[in-house]
């Protein structure tokens, strides 16, 4: 026998040991944000005026109430959000990709990507409204503009991270260019590139935002924004938390995306664990 | 990372898959290699690695490679792979000059290198994927690679979830896959503790009586290189040269036991009176 058993021996019982850690797991979090809304009703019971803080109680009457006017508005941010996250990972991505194979497209493009972040988005966003006009396309192309920039560079820091001995042993192979990207380059890439996307999805939800302040006859954005001229702040509340809502959906579905798809990262081990 | 995949695959030739890993009869696996020179060009200036190298070994021998950090010994095995290009001099593997990445060998580097998101039986069958092997005889001739290296329980164990040890040994077999008539190692049990060296260094014996390819041995331990070797090439500090080639005349199969002979000894202290000589160990007189 090896000198390897003791090892061996201790990962047999493993998919036992994962499930009963889970199973007694309780969802501090959870009980966190019960507490601090809690605290938050408490406060305005004790005289906090209501046109300062709304008390939750009322938010949640003001949403349950209202649900038949929030819910086209919210499917409207939320189409906004999701062709605007699908179409920075369609431009992130492939530019990503691009960069680390051109040396010329590295040099000449990738410092110029990193330098245009000091463009405040917000400041470009009725510019794309003077040049898209309303509807949909102002506010994608305002989301592509805050969400393209993480998927861009984390996949090309994720393409680059491929070990140089990684490679010697590709080439020992015979591997081609193509068989070295979709083997070995791309699937060590992949954590980094959901990482990327994990950002973009929650940035996302702020593009939508500032596209419907700018201009826009429907959306959340466009709740606040009316509510606000009419100082109605409950009503502010209510859009704040759908957006949130919206916001944490949009991240777990990426997150539950990335169990699927690199179930072998140490991050995802890391997550099981604790 | 990837500019530099495309830059060392500009100058790569035409790669020859006939022998698709079948058997190794009949190809010539012995290495030449005459008044090779190799230089870096640094930030600070150029760096002569290796200076006239002349070597021959011979097919099926085992020849380790030991000398100290620096010398050049890693380099000389990367220019037999084919990975990076002589500046002088010309190297021969069989009938074939190495001009482009040597794709009829296996590599073993002293990282294990396994792919995180494939399972122990996946990263050998990487061999198979690549070269497009039959996955049917693949399949059967990894998992009795696998066996051979007692690793015969863990086929579907990821990478994380093996110890340093195993994952080493799942790399040598993917090394093996594809019955390469040659087999180049960089310090492969480097990383390793002592007790799990010692059992790697009798697997990687087994396999080779077993498979009967040549192997090209690169370490720093000079006990490894006796155990193991036909041939101990010593290499001189930087820029590196071979200062002198033992033969280890060991009876084979060898056991650990061997090691407390005093032929094994005498070898020991030949190599450690050679890099003595050369400075390379100091030690005060008593």
């Amino acid at each position: 026998m090896s000198v390897d058993t003791a090892s061996a021996d201790a990962i047999k019982p493993r998919p036992a040991a994962i499930v009963s850690r889970r199973t007694f797991e309780p969802p501090y979090a959870l009980i966190t944000l019960i507490i601090l809304i809690a605290l938050w009703q408490l406060a305005c019971l004790g005289g906090v005026p209501a046109f300062l803080l709304p008390a939750p109680y009322d938010i949640a009457k003001d949403l349950f109430s209202h649900a038949a006017y929030f819910v086209p508005h919210a499917w409207a941010t939320m189409l906004v959000v999701i062709l605007g996250f699908v179409a920075s990972a369609a431009v992130g991505l492939p530019l990503a990709i691009a960069l680390s194979y051109s040396r010329l497209l590295n040099k000449s493009l990738y410092p110029l990507i990193v330098g245009s972040q000091v463009v405040p988005k917000v400041a470009i966003a009725p510019l794309m409204l003077a040049w898209f006009g309303f509807g949909l396309t102002p506010k994608i192309a305002i989301v592509i503009a805050i969400a393209f920039f993480p998927v861009v560079i984390n996949s090309v820091v994720g393409l680059r991270s491929t070990p140089p001995q990684m490679i010697y042993l590709a080439h020992s192979m015979g591997a081609n260019l193509w068989q070295i990207f979709w083997r070995f380059c791309l699937p060590q890439a992949l954590p980094s590139i959901l990482a990327g996307m994990k950002m973009a999805a929650v940035l996302a939800v702020i593009g939508a935002v500032v596209g419907e302040f700018v201009g826009a006859d429907a959306g959340l954005g466009y709740i606040i924004l009316t509510a606000s001229s009419n100082f109605d702040i409950t009503r502010q509340f209510s859009a704040i938390i759908l957006l949130s809502a919206l916001g944490m959906v949009f991240f777990w579905l990426i997150e539950a995306l990335e169990q699927k798809v690199i179930p072998w990262h140490v991050s995802i081990r890391a997550e099981r664990r604790t | 990372m990837l500019q530099m995949v495309r830059n060392s695959l500009r100058g790569q030739e035409p790669k020859s898959f006939a022998r698709s890993g079948s058997s190794t009869d009949g190809s010539d696996s012995s290495i030449a290699i005459r008044g090779v020179s190799k230089t870096f060009e640094t930030g600070h200036g150029p760096i002569q690695a290796l200076s006239s190298v002349d070597l021959n070994i011979q097919k099926g021998e085992f020849v380790s490679v030991i000398g100290p950090s620096g010398c050049g010994k890693s380099t000389l095995m990367m220019l037999v792979a084919g990975l990076d290009t002589p500046t002088s001099g010309t190297i021969h593997v069989g009938p074939r000059q190495i001009r482009g990445p040597n794709s009829d060998i296996g590599i073993v580097f002293q990282q294990d290198v396994l792919l995180d998101w494939r399972t122990a039986l996946a990263n050998v069958m990487l061999q198979c994927d690549i070269r497009k092997l039959d996955p049917v005889t693949s399949t059967t001739r990894a998992k009795e690679l696998l066996k051979m290296v007692d690793l015969n329980d863990f086929h579907s164990a990821f990478p994380h979830e093996l110890s340093g040890g195993m994952r080493q040994r799942v790399s040598i077999c993917r090394a093996l896959l594809h019955n390469p008539p040659l087999l180049v190692m960089d310090e492969p049990f480097g990383a390793l503790d002592a007790l799990t060296r010692d059992q790697l260094q009798v697997d990687l014996l087994r396999l080779w009586s077993d498979q009967k390819m040549t192997v090209m041995f690169i370490t720093h331990s000079i006990s490894e290189a006796v155990f193991l070797s036909d041939r101990i090439v010593v290499m001189s500090p930087r820029p590196g040269s071979i200062e002198t080639i033992i033969q280890v005349d060991i009876e084979r199969p060898r056991r650990l036991a061997v090691r407390d002979k005093p032929s094994f000894s005498h070898y020991v202290q030949q190599v450690t009176d050679i890099f003595k000589s050369l400075g390379v160990l100091k030690e005060d007189e008593l």
